[in-house]
């Protein structure tokens, strides 16, 4: 295995990094202000890829499809705060849970009723076809870098957001003390819509990105929001910071992993069998991580100063 | 007695009454329907019993429970696979494999607490997921077909009589019901529930709640194994699927439906999620839309609505006012 495939693979772990950062700023923000645990983000994944895959379609624009992604998972994320979840702040997380499961059901189902079953797959948008020459002579897919280019834009603006601006101070006010906050004259329960809406456009936009590679598919949420929670877990609940570098390190893990792995299975299995038990095996590696993390510190890598 | 004469138990008695009598009704009506729909109910809430153990009296909110149906299902697949098919050695490899996995699991999540318990019961279930998917000799996404039953080598005991698998499942059925009530009204089943209501109380009493709390997550494990165990004998197949994630969810539900840390409770919610989850698929087509294949429009909103409106579940609905904080 030459160098620029390894740079290649590490190219494509950081692609798939970025992807889990977009879900994991949304999940951990929602747990860390509204101490709410919500399964059904993936859900807001999938619906974002539908929604903007439609519009791509209809249209033949890509950027219009992002927007219809995010704009509509967006809505969504707050009507679905607004009609079913605002009760279940008061519960435990056990019920949170669960009524998200619920939530879950209802949209893969959904999903299957609206768009054919087996999902909708957009065309490459033509203007990011093709490879682009990086320096050291690594030939990489453009598509995947403007993922990557996308990603980081929208952690720099979700910094700038949380930091800089008057909203990000009601969100930390709110995170930090949900009581105090209310006590000075927040409104709690708008705060509160508005962060569902952010994290549910944020998990739109990651279905979106990567429809033109892996298309919108009825239950593609489910797999992808597992390993999130991994994400999130790892960073410390809470954290966006966390959030940001365990994803790298997750995508980092599955990306080589898949790779190495390959290599070093074909040493002793056949290449039937490597082929099968390579993909798997690599998912595997992150939840060994996880376990090695929280085996030493179960509170994540970078636990939330507050609470 | 006067336990058993209040209304919670008349309603407990007349559930395992009519399991009891299912076989013979439905021989009765020479139907073979209902004695199989009530088999697979039961052993879900055999599984549902042991979850209840660590998430009701627990208070440990394992999402992925459905690991050990897996793992005991998997354990009579494998050696089936290998024509190993007597039932003791089964039922031995089934014991062992859920006790060791249980063990590393509990180890491992049960040092974690809150959500992040919830997640890495999950993340270590898909774990065996993905393992298992990924070994082609058994099977990989396909599963695995078992072409011979658990041989206990008993002339009078066979499972591949239809009425001798109903029954042994029914008084498995019984024996998780009595170990969880004999677990419960113990001196250890007090510890646990102490634990789940205030740890640091009972650290503070002297108990080493971590290694209580391990022991009891195996226990739990062993029970929702054997559950496998029969599931696997029952459908004379085993796939990923029997410990994927969302098969957690609905165990939990099954338990939540019931009534968390009742003893009759999940034996409840599982009769009634498989009574519904044979119903609703049966619903008839309304102008060209066929409700019944896409009965989870119906069912997720139902258990959203059970969360938010009936918390206490079925249980709930036998107790005098003001009987339970």
């Amino acid at each position: 295995m030459d160098w620029v495939l390894i740079a290649e693979q590490t190219l494509n772990g950081v692609q798939l990094g970025i992807l889990l950062f977009l879900l994991a700023a949304g999940l951990t923000l929602t747990f860390g202000i509204m101490d709410f645990v919500n399964l059904a983000h993936g859900t807001m994944y999938m619906m974002g890829a539908f929604f903007g895959a439609t519009v791509m379609l209809a249209t033949k624009s890509y950027l219009l499809g992002i927007a219809a992604g995010v704009a509509g998972s967006m809505l969504l994320g707050c009507l679905v705060e607004r009609v079913a979840l605002r009760s279940l702040y008061e519960r435990n997380h056990l019920d949170q849970v669960l009524a998200t499961f619920g939530l879950i059901l209802f949209f893969n189902e959904l999903a299957q009723v609206i768009w054919p079953t087996d999902g909708l797959t957009v065309p490459f948008p033509t203007w990011l076809g093709g490879t682009v020459m990086l320096p050291l002579g690594i030939e990489y897919s453009k598509f995947r870098l403007a993922i990557i280019g996308a990603g980081l834009l929208v952690a720099l603006g979700l910094w700038l957001l949380v930091t800089k601006t008057r909203l990000g101070m009601l969100i930390r006010a709110g995170a930090s003390n949900r009581q105090m906050a209310g006590a000075l004259g927040v409104n709690i329960p708008l705060l509160f819509t508005i962060v569902f809406g952010v994290g549910a456009g944020l998990a739109g936009l990651a279905g979106m990105l990567i429809t033109p590679i892996l298309g919108a598919t009825a239950g593609m949420g489910e797999v992808i929001i597992i390993q999130t929670f991994v994400v999130i877990v790892i960073g410390g609940i809470g954290s966006v910071r966390g959030a940001f570098i365990a994803a790298i390190i997750t995508g980092l893990i599955i990306g080589l992993g898949r790779s190495f792995l390959d290599v070093l299975l074909l040493t002793f299995l056949s290449p039937n069998a490597a082929e099968s038990a390579g993909p798997a095996l690599s998912s595997m590696l992150i939840y060994i991580f996880m376990a090695v993390v929280l085996f030493f510190k179960p509170q994540g890598l970078f636990p939330p100063k507050s609470g | 007695m006067k336990q058993l004469m209040s209304a919670k138990g008349i309603f407990a008695i007349s559930v395992v009454l009519l399991c009891a009598l299912v076989p013979l009704i439905s021989a009765a009506l020479d139907n073979t329907y209902w004695p199989g729909v009530f088999m697979r109910a039961m052993i879900w809430a055999i599984a549902a019993i042991s979850l209840n153990l660590i998430l009701g009296y627990g208070g440990m909110v394992s999402f992925g429970h459905a690991l050990f149906l897996g793992v005991g299902g998997y354990a009579v697949g494998i050696l089936a696979y290998y024509e190993i098919d007597s039932g003791w050695i089964h039922l031995f490899a089934v014991l062992g494999s859920c006790a060791i996995i249980g063990l590393i699991v509990g180890a491992v999540s049960l040092r974690t607490r809150g959500v992040y318990f919830i997640m890495i019961t999950m993340a270590l279930s898909q774990m065996m997921y993905y393992l298992i998917i990924s070994i082609d000799e058994y099977g990989s996404d396909d599963g695995l077909v078992i072409y011979n039953r658990s041989d206990f080598g008993l002339s009078f005991f066979s499972l591949d009589n239809p009425n001798t698998l109903y029954y042994t499942i029914f008084f498995c059925m019984l024996g998780a019901l009595w170990l969880c009530a004999r677990i419960v009204g113990s001196r250890f089943g007090n510890v646990i529930r102490g634990a789940a209501s205030n740890e640091t109380r009972m650290q503070a009493m002297g108990f080493p709640t971590y290694r209580y709390r391990l022991t009891c997550f195996v226990i739990s494990g062993l029970i929702c194994g054997l559950a496998g165990m029969l599931s696997a004998n029952v459908e004379s197949f085993i796939s990923p699927d029997a410990l994927h994630w969302t098969k957690s969810g609905e165990l939990i539900f099954m338990v939540v439906l019931g009534g968390m840390a009742t003893l009759f409770g999940p034996v409840a919610g599982a009769l009634v999620f498989w009574l519904l989850s044979e119903f609703l698929p049966q619903l008839p087509e309304i102008n060209g839309f066929r409700l019944g294949e896409h009965w989870h429009l119906i069912f997720g909103p139902f258990l959203l609505l059970v969360i938010i409106f009936f918390r206490r579940g079925i249980a709930s609905l036998f107790e005098r006012e003001g009987a339970r904080p």
